[in-house]
């Protein structure tokens, strides 16, 4: 179903999916800067299953970083509806934004944003030790979630280390020791193998398809052909919009009810 | 307050070393503001977390105030940088989901200082940066220079007696790196050792004294 309707052709709308993990449905975006408006998102529908690892790819400008900012509650759409596991999440305000965000989002960064003077252990532990009220983690569950990632991406053996002691690759994989941790609903990958070379950014992929496989629903941004045929599912951006919503043949392409 | 001897930092490279840092014997006394210049992959950022304790795997000697960071045990060298040192970095390194109030604590909850006085140096801290308005908000909502005076906030949250920064304008443009090198050159005025590592000679200007790198080796002053 394509529709390439115009803004004030509001003749219908289509519903959200409350099925889906994620649901967005007429999702606009425009900054205005100088009092020039662009719209990075025009009219985007998206829906992502749980265990689903979808690409999002597009050439630059297309409006991929800002869709992933949304999906990520970094920021908030212009118009639209977004559905996040059951609860509409576009109206939430910046600090009910920021919740939802620590408890249900996974964030894997280009730079991978470790903070510098605090060890890997320090690094992974840091975003559940801002959960509170009934969502809060005691020590001993921490510490059990933190070494439990970092065994997960073969990093529990340089607790101690700190950053500059590292290789990118390795930053990266305690980066996404750091987004797993916290048990999101959805991992969000911005250019993950962007600052890596060629070897470490394969290694970064496969622990991305290891964790999918164990279940986790991931959605990544990226420019590399190559790296977007280890999703399940791609989805080309272009202007704003959703161009082509394609599902990868193969053994991994299990949601062929869709 | 630094005193480095015959420092020397390599990897294994296959089946040979690569040197990253080359017999590298400096002093940084208290008060001074130094820069550390030198093309991409001259060691600058290397030689950054030697001093900040961050990278244990070097040769040679190093004291800090006279202590020998060399021979430190791990425990020791993390209580005696977080006591000492603050970091500001390029990227800034703020946490997404936490205030600017909250990501100025962050620093303290790793030295265990206690909650009340926790908030005594959060609000103070706000205070002297001119920031207050802005405790609230998160570093989404503010723009590049912002965000670099709180992560410079939150490198003297802990009234460190050394900052260093790496590249700590790489992001910013010129109007905005100027008023962060300006509040660098006030907490030197007022007594903060800084040793920053630039690409920029007008940043270097606002040091003292300039150490360039080349190939690993400390040039001559």
């Amino acid at each position: 179903m394509s529709t390439h309707t115009t803004d004030s052709a509001h003749a219908f709308t289509l519903p959200v999916n409350s099925d889906a993990l994620i649901s967005m449905r007429h999702i606009k975006k425009v900054f205005l800067t100088d009092e020039v408006e662009t719209h990075a998102l025009v009219e985007v529908h998206l829906d992502i299953r749980e265990g689903e690892y979808v690409a999002i790819s597009g050439p630059s400008g297309c409006g991929k970083t800002t869709l992933l900012s949304i999906l990520g509650l970094l920021d908030a759409p212009t118009a639209g509806e977004y559905l996040l596991a059951g609860t509409p999440v576009a109206g939430l305000s910046i600090p009910e934004r920021a919740q939802v965000r620590n408890r249900q989002i996974g964030f894997i960064f280009q730079a991978f944003n470790l903070i510098g003077d605090l060890t890997v252990y320090e690094n992974v532990e840091l975003p559940l030790t801002y959960r509170t009220g009934d969502a809060a983690l005691d020590a001993a569950e921490r510490k059990r979630r933190v070494v439990e990632a970092l065994e997960k991406v073969g990093m529990a053996h340089r607790t101690k280390h700190y950053p500059a002691q590292l290789s990118g690759g390795q930053q990266q994989r305690v980066a996404v020791a750091r987004a797993v941790a916290g048990g999101p609903a959805i991992l969000l990958a911005d250019e993950p193998t962007g600052n890596l070379d060629s070897k470490n950014g394969e290694a970064v992929m496969g622990l991305l398809q290891e964790l999918h496989r164990g279940g986790a629903t991931i959605c990544m941004v990226t420019h590399d052909p190559r790296y977007a045929e280890h999703a399940d599912r791609s989805v080309l951006l272009f202007d704003g919009r959703v161009v082509e919503d394609t599902a990868h043949a193969g053994p991994r392409a299990t949601h062929a009810s869709l | 307050m630094i005193s480095l001897r015959n420092v020397e930092r390599s990897h294994k490279a296959g089946s040979g070393v690569t040197y990253v840092l080359r017999r590298i014997s400096l002093d940084i006394a208290a008060g001074e503001f130094v820069t550390i210049m030198g093309p991409s992959g001259a060691g600058k950022s290397t030689l950054l977390a030697i001093l900040g304790m961050l990278d244990p795997a070097f040769t040679g000697e190093y004291f800090f105030r006279g202590c020998p960071v060399h021979t430190m045990a791990l425990r020791q060298r993390q209580s005696c940088a977080r006591e000492q040192i603050g970091f500001v970095f390029q990227q800034y390194h703020l946490l997404d989901d936490l205030t600017v109030a909250e990501n100025l604590g962050v620093p303290l909850d790793y030295r265990g200082i206690s909650r009340s006085e926790r908030t005594a140096r959060v609000a103070d801290v706000l205070d002297r940066f001119n920031i207050v308005g802005k405790k609230d908000l998160y570093p989404t909502q503010l723009s590049g220079g912002q965000q670099q005076l709180v992560g410079i906030a939150r490198a003297v949250v802990a009234e460190p007696s050394l900052i260093l920064a790496d590249e700590p304008t790489g992001n910013l443009h010129s109007a905005q790196a100027r008023e962060i090198m300006e509040l660098f050159a006030r907490l030197n005025a007022a007594g903060t050792t800084i040793v920053q590592v630039t690409h920029s000679e007008e940043n270097a200007g606002y040091g003292q004294r300039t150490i360039r790198l080349h190939d690993g080796w400390m040039e001559a002053a």
